[in-house]
């Protein structure tokens, strides 16, 4: 049994860690909380699901290559999702920069509100059934049932997270990024375009959960528009987890409190299953303000 | 950064309409005329700063305003206390919750706009206090009323207690976290604890105040007694704003590590102004008990505490009369939008972005604070 809740855990973790990577790239460049982050994760999910239904409209040469297609399902979620960080940091976050603290924050609650009412007029306020695609039935081993989906997932997360360990390490725009949440005036002094800098980084972080978004609504098979805010919620505990603003961090992160949630919920009771992520983020807060890999809690807390 | 050339804003306002554009059904024929909208406000929002004759107007009835404020406050009040002569019981209602949201703006004012102490979870000792009276009065019937009202506010000062004593060492972003997860927790808790509060049944049957023989049933007598609590609770908190208490918040809001070399205690500041705003929020949370009659967890959710919060900024942060006049607008403005109820949240978020935007201090936030805020921004860079 313990083996099937940490696979389970594992599974879900990967898109915790993903979107908690969201998170910890906007907090590392611009040192906010981008509360509107739950929403992008929402609208990757419906994407995805809006996507996924025109499959069947596609030529039939298309259809039997059906792995490809679903890979062109994220790609193309992803990819308007990071259009819609774009536009988010456009919107409520750069004409607020150098404002108090509480004021990007209240403009992200206010995307949030509207992006999930935009999602739920267009959508309609009941779960959507994400159409049957691939590896649905169970492969049981050693004790241990599983899909070939949540495999999928597992891998693909993983993948993506390398994706985006390499971006960060080793591209000039990566590296460009580290340099901005280092020290912005000193990265434009050397002559890095911080505006640009601040956009690729929510679009990257849109990209990671737009993924997280379709892969999710693969695994669960339902989705509707209030998904983001606990995905949020759970995605932000796990970047606070590693210690915010630290890549490496929210990826363990994101696969220990999706561990932990399937542990909890496998051995103590599934209706506080919530519950969990909310008295972990406090616990650590309070004891560890700088997460598991942080540092420098002083300055930051 | 000139942005503002009509080549970029088509670019700028097309590639929004192509991200919106796998979402769009029916109507999709009002979208670009939404955006026309929304161009052409933000070229009367840039003209409106720049010309001298509208800012001048708007000084003006700023400083007319402020030159009578107590003429002002006593006919306000005035109106209030006639309004319910003259309108139907259906409004007194919407009346009555604005009151109610205005208890809870001007006490999470204290720690949002006084101490500069972000809480998202506040509707959490809104509930706290709620079900105390609940509890109290209907599911046990230990009590009436009366001895239920301080009682609810002691339960949610007490909750604010122990929250705060961990929590407030915490900063930010950091601690409107946690009071986030406190507000999930009290929610979940009451959905789950069947024995105690019913679970997502909630608490029927909870009685009206009576003052002896004299029942608060009617809605305009329960309408005049919030009114009356109202004003009590406003009046306490300008007071208390101005009091050694509040201008010590006030310091510890503008710089904490100068307030502390003061000889300010700033933790216990915080966790004072903690703990009167909980007492506060839990004095809303038993009026509103008895106002509906009946209590579920799904009048506590994450969505309320931000319409709170929403009414504080609007209001302008820190600005007591601010608060009333940003819960007031809230509530009222929407129930004339019931029409167009579906659009309506899409509309308040878009207002809230809006505000942020282009009046960041709200609608009263005084001319003393935009000056604070503006020193402290320099500050932080």
């Amino acid at each position: 049994m313990f083996l099937q809740h940490l696979l389970n855990g594992i599974t879900i973790g990967g898109s915790y860690a993903l979107i908690a990577l969201g998170y910890t790239l906007v907090y590392g460049v611009l040192k906010l909380i981008n509360f509107a982050h739950g929403e992008i994760y929402m609208i990757g999910a419906n994407l995805g699901f809006i996507l996924i239904s025109l499959i069947p409209a596609m030529p039939p040469f298309l259809q039997g290559n059906l792995i490809l297609l679903l890979l062109a399902v994220v790609l193309v979620a992803a990819v308007i999702c990071s259009l819609y960080g774009y536009y988010l940091e456009k919107i409520c976050y750069r004409p607020l920069r150098g404002a108090p603290k509480l004021t990007p924050l209240i403009s992200a609650l206010g995307a949030s509100i509207f992006l999930q009412n935009f999602v739920m007029i267009s959508m309609g306020a009941k779960d959507r059934i994400f159409p049957q695609t691939i590896g649905m039935q169970a492969i049981t081993m050693g004790g241990v049932s599983f899909t070939l989906l949540q495999l999928v997932i597992i891998f693909s997360s993983i993948a993506l997270m390398a994706l985006i360990y390499w971006f960060i390490n080793r591209t000039r725009l990566g590296i460009a990024i580290k340099a901005t949440s280092a020290d912005p005036y000193m990265a434009s002094l050397v002559g890095i375009n911080v505006d640009t800098v601040i956009s690729v980084t929510f679009m990257a972080g849109s990209f990671l959960a737009a993924c997280a978004g379709v892969m999710i609504g693969l695994y669960y098979g339902s989705i509707n528009f209030t998904l983001g805010y606990l995905g949020g919620i759970k995605a932000f505990t796990a970047a606070v987890l590693g210690g915010i603003g630290n890549v490496p961090g929210a990826m363990i992160g994101g696969f220990l409190l999706g561990v932990i949630e399937a542990l909890g919920a496998g051995y103590f009771s599934s209706e506080y299953k919530d519950v969990y992520a909310f008295f972990i983020l406090i616990a650590v807060l309070v004891f560890r303000p700088a997460g598991l890999l942080g540092k420098g809690a002083n300055e930051r807390a | 950064m000139n942005g503002h050339n009509l080549r970029h804003d088509l670019f700028y306002y097309l590639g929004m309409l192509l991200i919106c554009a796998p979402f769009l059904k029916s109507h999709t024929v009002y979208v670009p005329l939404l955006f026309l909208g929304v161009w052409g406000l933000r070229r009367f929002a840039a003209f409106a700063g720049e010309n001298r004759t509208i800012t001048g107007i708007r000084e003006q009835m700023e400083s007319l305003v402020m030159a009578h404020s107590s003429l002002t406050v006593g006919s306000i009040l005035a109106i209030a206390l006639l309004l319910p002569f003259v309108s139907s019981n259906y409004l007194i209602d919407v009346l009555t919750s604005a009151i109610l949201y205005a208890i809870l703006a001007t006490a999470l004012n204290i720690t949002v706009g006084m101490t500069g102490v972000l809480v998202l979870g506040f509707i959490g000792f809104y509930a706290v206090g709620a079900y105390t009276t609940g509890i109290l009065t209907a599911k046990f019937a230990l009590c009436g009323f009366w001895i239920a009202l301080p009682l609810s506010g002691l339960a949610a000062m007490l909750c604010g207690i122990l929250l705060g004593i961990p929590a407030l060492r915490l900063k930010g972003d950091y601690l409107a976290v946690v009071t986030l997860g406190f507000g999930e927790i009290i929610r979940i808790f009451l959905t789950n604890l069947n024995a105690l509060t019913g679970g997502p049944n909630g608490i029927m049957g909870i009685k009206r105040p009576s003052f002896g023989v004299f029942a608060l049933d009617h809605p305009r007598d329960f309408y005049w007694f919030a009114l009356v609590m109202l004003s009590l609770i406003v009046l306490v908190v300008a007071r208390l704003a101005n009091s050694r208490y509040g201008r010590a918040w006030v310091a510890i809001r503008e710089n904490e590590m100068a307030a502390g070399a003061l000889g300010i205690n700033v933790f216990r500041k915080h966790l004072l102004s903690f703990s009167i705003s909980a007492f506060l929020g839990g004095i809303a949370g038993s009026l509103f008990a008895v106002k509906q009659g009946f209590i579920s967890p799904d009048s506590f959710t994450f969505y309320e505490s931000v319409l709170v919060l929403c009414m504080v900024v609007l209001g302008g942060i820190g600005n007591v009369v601010g608060s009333v006049a940003g819960a007031l607008l809230l509530i009222i403005v929407p129930e004339f939008l019931r029409e167009f109820s579906l659009y309506r949240m899409l509309v308040f978020g878009a207002v809230m972005i809006a505000f942020m935007v282009f009046r960041p201090n709200g609608l009263l936030g005084s001319r003393l604070i935009t000056e604070e805020i503006k020193d402290s921004a320099d500050d932080d860079r």
